[in-house]
């Protein structure tokens, strides 16, 4: 079996860590990573918990492949009670961190509890420790990983740190691991920060050698990383452009979110977009990006690793940015772009660095700052309010500005830290927040997509695109090409990506590889590594069985199926250009189809025949 | 051509193959005291652990490996004096043998400090098989040992010691351990580690008497202080000299060591002189000192060799080096780790975990290191050094941070510029 | 004709399949703490640098070795260290002057590259070609070897000097 077989719980109130056997027997049923350890927080902690309170537990859990040969196994994900939603917040992330992690012998931590002063939690195979965090605390990411590398003094030690937006209570703040890989949604890091936790620093040199066939599990992964590198996506569009390879696409079919969804297309798309950061500029003949990277074992390296031209306004007297970096995704140049109406790719690739640097979830980060240009520029929020910035539509300094303030929990950034909601609500105007159960959209108009309104209003953790990637059929063809502006059959393409996402988030595995594997591909190398007889049909089931688990969370936490909804801007106003033109989301023909799909009442509550024939 | 080679350690081993390889005619004559095939003394603690047999110490594994390279192997066979005149040597038993190259590869033997009680029996050094044995069979579990001296050999054997399970003191003159080796900040922490480890370290002290022993045991070790300690067994590591007595009257020169030039030859011509007995040149200072390290016997006996066999290759020094294993704490150090005069140097300290790190620069240039609890690629400070390879940026970088040597030494070497090319 | 590992940084991703296949295939483990190619990223650049024992001429781990406990493979022309034999005395790990001998602390012996009897793990493993098992007159294994030739170079260059 490739599971470690062991947890490490940290109570920090009373300053404690101990290893505990993990329990097989969910693992059966949940597999790891976001299924199993959403188990375990449903089983240990209230759903009506604060989530900023020491009752709130976090869960840092890897998948039974993390750390392994299997393409892309390097996963690992947080769970808790998110703050941006008051629902249950699962954030997968890929580097190095999660693999070093199983490599100690761990197959989660279980943080409880509220340190009185912080710390850090210091992991060295069987060896754990907290450790007063004094030096690092009120410090960046990066400082922070520069400093604890120092006084460990060991290049081989991960790192995953909240930054200063966490500490000052921004509530979608990331924890970020290895420099610029996070887990960026819902305010995980928040919770951390709430916890007096800055960072969990892990060295693991006791490796994986429990893989149950390994014969097979050799010829499977192998045979599975062939998959990926014969596929369009996976084998060239993604490691030539990133995710940024949409960018273009999404903008064409005319599902690109706009100044905070008042478009579906923005005009300067192209300038930011995967193939202009291949563009020599002006000042150094160099382009954006520097090359591509990978995550832990991952065969597929959509990674970015770019600079900012030395000459650029956000960065000429700052010497300290002028190294290569995580460069921007897909859902960042969106979030960070086109939603403010900005095509300047340097002061996008600036802001994204800031988001690294002290753990900002970009994308709500960027919608927020959207919202609060829409109401600026309705005068709604004024030059007193932002603290004289000028925060109209297309102000590429006024990005900057606020990415700096946000960041750093400063002036204005900690309004702008409050997310789209709480802030729209603030200023009066909760209509022009695009936010699901809180928090903020990613890049796809779901008046382009009509399928992923349905993925977002359904989505467990809000406004989400990683919880049912419809977008892959809709508009990729993947598996199978459905027309993204009708709405029929939707329900089961949304509920079918549900459940295998679900599944995918809980075995140590990218989700970007179903751009080329399906759980055909995926539960073999499962199966030869673990114990259980893992079949696609089983492990869709165990997707379901998250999927209802979440949700059951949610209800008991008061997020209720009233909250299914969208805003009502996409429900009511039609896209203004594009194949989408005269189109808004009609999420009323398909959410009754989905509720019945899923075996839950007319008011989204699963039944409990539901629960009973999935074990919940 | 007939080359003899007096003393078949490593440098006398290593020479003789190089001598093989180089010149396929010649006839080769190795000559060493010791009754035991070649065998390696650097091998002696493991043997101690028991984690080796006797085989296991011997330089060349098969039997008929001298044999089979043609080299005449005779052990148990001392050589008393060397005449130049007449280019022979004297056995012990008035015999003589002829040559004409010598090579000088006597090594070293451990000094004996000038202590009341020394001879008695129950204390030695651990320098031959012979006394390993004899140290294997006396230092039994519990049993209470005194080891004088933790230089570096003593710190190997302090090691091999306590793993036999002993009830360990150590008596070190210095102020710390391995004072030779490492620094304070380095020596202060192995001195730490033995302690919490149970080993007792009496420093900057030494003793002054060996007594007969009293509560059943055979020795009692007085210290300057006037503290008393049972001892079943005295080992001793205070030094070495080299074994220079049978050149009496050869002409040839003697310093610390044999002195030799850079071809290895010393002051009398076709005689050359390699490993703990040579003083050779050192890499670092580019003066001449002995350096009783492994590595150098191997790399002097190489170079003698070539030369004797009429390829002119300079010896361009040796880098003195050490690594040690003590009781799981693995400490190294490299060249100039003192640090040089008007030279920057980096020093990292993590002493809850037992590591340290050392640099010492001279302009971009490292010129010496020290390493505690860390030994992933240690070996690129060898090369960093010895190719006084230019840091550039990464001197800095390396200020910053110290363990980012093997970037540094990659991103000095290789072409990382280059851009990549994407499908 | 002798082959070996040809190591392109330019082409390297930093996915570590390679210390994965080579932990694997050494220690059927997945570990890249026993791999014996590492790759080192270089932050502030951006790149990425596959690095392994280059199975250099000079041989100074073999030559170091008090024991014979480091052999040449006729076959692969691999300096291979014989398990049993070694001691774990650590002086090949400080006189390999590439740093690429070292210590396992688990088994008390040293690790290096032994090309894996001639089929090397890791070239089998990179998936961008970033490591390939190549006719050892190809440019790639030139490069490899130019530190060897570059320190004899300044050897040279200091020759008649002090340090
Ligand atoms: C316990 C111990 C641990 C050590 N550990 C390390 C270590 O970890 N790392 C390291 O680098 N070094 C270590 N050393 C030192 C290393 O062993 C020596 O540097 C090395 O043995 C020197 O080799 P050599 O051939 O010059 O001399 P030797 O190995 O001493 O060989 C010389 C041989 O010549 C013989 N001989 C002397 N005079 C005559 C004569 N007149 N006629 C015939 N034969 C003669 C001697 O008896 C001996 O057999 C250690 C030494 C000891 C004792
Ligand atoms: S560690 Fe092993 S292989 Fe290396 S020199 Fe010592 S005995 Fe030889």
């Amino acid at each position: 079996m490739s599971w470690a077989g062991k947890i490490l719980r940290v109570n920090l109130n009373a300053g404690t860590v101990t290893p505990e056997p993990l329990n097989m027997e969910w693992a059966m049923q949940y597999l790891g990573q976001r299924g199993l350890a959403t188990k375990y927080l449903v089983e240990e902690t209230d759903p009506k918990v604060d989530p900023l309170s020491p009752d709130n537990k976090l869960i840092m859990a890897t998948g039974p492949l993390t750390g392994t040969m299997a393409s892309t196994g390097g996963r690992y994900s947080v769970i808790t009670k998110g703050p941006l939603t008051g629902a249950i917040a699962c954030s997968n992330s890929g580097g190095f961190f999660g693999a070093e992690l199983k490599h100690a012998g761990w197959d989660m931590i279980i943080f409880e509890g509220r340190s009185p002063k912080p710390v850090y939690l210091y992991v060295e195979d069987d060896h754990a420790e907290l450790i007063p965090a004094d030096e690092i605390w009120g410090k960046s990411v990066w400082e922070t990983d520069q400093i604890l590398h120092e006084k460990h003094a060991d290049p081989l030690i991960r790192i995953a740190a909240v930054g200063r937006a966490a500490e000052k209570g921004c509530l979608y703040a990331a924890i970020v691991n290895d420099l610029h890989r996070a887990a960026g949604r819902s305010g995980v890091g928040t919770v951390m920060a709430s916890k007096q936790v800055k960072a969990v620093v892990v060295r693991g040199t006791k490796g994986i050698s429990n893989i149950r066939d390994p014969e097979a599990f050799e010829e499977v992964t192998e045979a599975a990383k062939k998959v990926l590198a014969e596929n369009a996506v996976t084998g060239e569009g993604l490691p030539k452009y990133g995710t940024q390879v949409l960018m273009n696409v999404i903008n064409e079919i005319g599902a690109m979110p706009t100044r905070n969804m008042r478009d579906v297309q923005f005009e300067g798309a192209s300038k930011i977009s995967g193939e202009a950061m291949y563009e020599p500029r002006e000042s150094d003949g160099k382009p954006n990006l520097v090359t591509n990277g990978a995550c832990f074992g991952c065969t597929i390296a959509c990674g970015r690793i770019s600079t900012i031209d030395p000459t650029h306004f956000t960065i000429k007297d700052k010497p300290q940015y002028r190294h290569a970096s995580g460069g921007l995704e897909y859902e960042a140049a969106w979030a960070l772009g086109s939603d403010e109406g900005i095509d300047d790719l340097d002061a996008l690739t600036y802001a994204n660095f800031l988001c690294n640097e002290d753990g900002l979830d970009p994308i709500s980060f960027g919608a927020t700052v959207a919202a609060a240009m829409e109401l600026y520029e309705m005068g709604v929020i004024t030059r007193e309010d932002t603290g004289g910035i000028e925060l109209k539509f297309g102000n590429a300094e006024a990005l900057a500005r606020c990415a700096e303030l946000t960041a750093r929990g400063e002036g204005f950034g900690q309004v702008l830290g409050l997310g789209s909601k709480r802030l729209c609500e603030k200023y009066g105007h909760p209509d022009l927040s695009m936010t699901v159960k809180g928090q903020e959209f990613p890049a796809y108009d779901p008046r382009g997509i009509q399928g992923m309104g349905l993925a977002y209003a359904t989505s467990n953790r809000g406004a989400c695109h990683l919880r049912g990637y419809s977008v892959a059929s809709e508009v990729l063809g993947i598996p199978y090409k459905t027309d993204p502006l009708v709405t029929e059959g939707k329900a089961e393409l949304v509920k079918a990506f549900q459940d295998a996402t679900g599944a995918v988030d809980s075995s140590g595995l990218c989700v970007f590889t179903t751009f080329a594997w399906t759980l055909e591909d995926i539960a073999p190398q499962i199966d030869a590594a673990c114990e259980g007889n893992w079949t696609p049909e089983k492990l869709q089931e165990v997707g379901e069985r998250v999927w209802n688990l979440e949700r059951k969370y949610n209800i008991e936490a008061g997020i209720t199926g009233k909250y299914d909804t969208l805003p009502k801007r996409l429900l009511k106003e039609a896209a203004k250009t594009g194949p989408a033109k005269g189109m808004a989301n009609r999420l009323d023909e398909m959410l009754p189809e989905y509720y019945s799909l899923r075996g839950w009442t007319p008011d989204g509550v699963p039944t409990p025949e539901t629960l009973q024939r999935l074990g919940v | 051509m007939r080359h003899l080679i007096i003393g078949a350690g490593p440098a006398g081993v290593i020479a003789a193959e190089h001598l093989r390889e180089t010149d396929p005619q010649a006839g080769i004559l190795l000559i060493g005291d010791e009754p035991e095939p070649p065998y390696s003394r650097m091998a002696l603690p493991y043997y101690l652990t028991g984690n080796i047999d006797e085989r296991g110490t011997h330089l060349r594994k098969s039997a008929d490996h001298f044999d089979r390279l043609g080299i005449e192997l005779r052990t148990g066979t001392r050589v008393t004096a060397i005449e130049p005149a007449d280019k022979h040597v004297r056995l012990e038993d008035g015999r003589e043998e002829a040559y004409d190259r010598l090579l000088l590869a006597t090594g070293s033997s451990p000094a004996t400090p000038p202590i009341p009680g020394i001879e008695q029996e129950g204390v030695t050094p651990c320098w031959t098989l012979e006394q390993g044995r004899a140290i294997a069979s006396g230092a039994r579990p519990d049993s209470p040992v005194v080891l004088l001296g933790a230089g570096f050999i003593g710190s190997i054997v302090l090691e091999a010691l306590a793993r036999r399970g002993v009830e360990l003191h150590v008596v070190e003159m210095g102020d710390r351990m391995v004072p030779r080796m490492m620094n304070e900040t380095a020596g202060g922490l192995l001195k730490e580690w033995c302690e919490k480890k149970g080993v007792k370290v009496h420093v900057s002290t030494r003793a002054t008497a060996i007594q007969s022993g009293r509560n059943g045991h055979r020795l009692a070790v007085e210290l300057e202080g006037g503290e008393v300690l049972d001892a079943d067994l005295v080992i001793t590591a205070t030094g070495v000299r080299p074994n220079t007595g049978l050149l009496e009257g050869s002409g040839v020169q003697v310093d610390q060591g044999i002195l030799i030039d850079r071809n290895m030859q010393t002051s009398v011509e076709g005689i050359y002189a390699a490993g703990d007995v040579a003083q050779g040149r050192d890499f670092s200072t580019g003066e001449y000192s002995v350096q009783a390290i492994q590595p150098t016997a191997a790399e002097h006996g190489r170079l003698a060799a070539l030369n004797m066999a009429g390829r002119n290759v300079p010896h361009q020094g040796t880098l003195n080096m050490n690594v040690l294993d003590t009781l799981g704490l693995i400490s190294s150090s490299f060249g100039l780790w003192q640090g040089v005069e008007g030279g920057d140097h980096a020093e990292l300290l993590n002493r809850p975990r037992y590591r340290y790190v050392n640099l010492q620069f001279e302009e971009d240039r490292l010129v010496g290191g020290t390493c505690l609890g860390l030994t992933e690629h240690i070996g690129v400070l060898h090369g960093l050094i010895q190719s006084r390879l230019p840091l550039g940026v990464w001197k800095e970088r390396l200020m910053q941070d110290p363990t980012r040597l093997m970037e540094a030494y990659l991103a000095c070497t290789q072409s990382l510029s280059a851009c990549k090319v994407l499908h | 004709m002798l082959k070996s590992l040809a190591l392109e940084p330019a082409k390297c991703t930093g996915c570590l399949q390679c210390e994965l296949a080579c932990s694997w295939e050494n220690e059927a483990s997945f570990n890249p703490s026993k791999s014996r190619i590492r790759v080192f990223t270089f932050h502030e650049e951006g790149r990425f640098a596959p690095y392994t024992c280059t199975q250099c001429a000079e041989a100074w781990c073999l030559h170091a070795c008090p024991v014979e406990a480091i052999v040449i493979n006729g076959a692969t022309g691999a300096k291979e260290v014989i398990e049993d034999v070694c001691v774990g005395c650590k002086v090949c790990t400080i006189a390999c002057p590439f740093g690429t001998v070292n210590y396992n602390h688990d088994t008390g012996k040293v690790i290096k590259c032994d090309l894996c009897g001639g089929d090397p793990a890791c070239a089998r493993a990179c998936p961008t070609e970033a490591i390939t098992w190549v006719d050892a007159d190809q440019t790639g294994y030139d490069r490899m070897q130019a530190w060897a030739a570059r320190s004899v170079e300044s050897i040279d260059a200091t020759q008649g000097g002090g340090a």
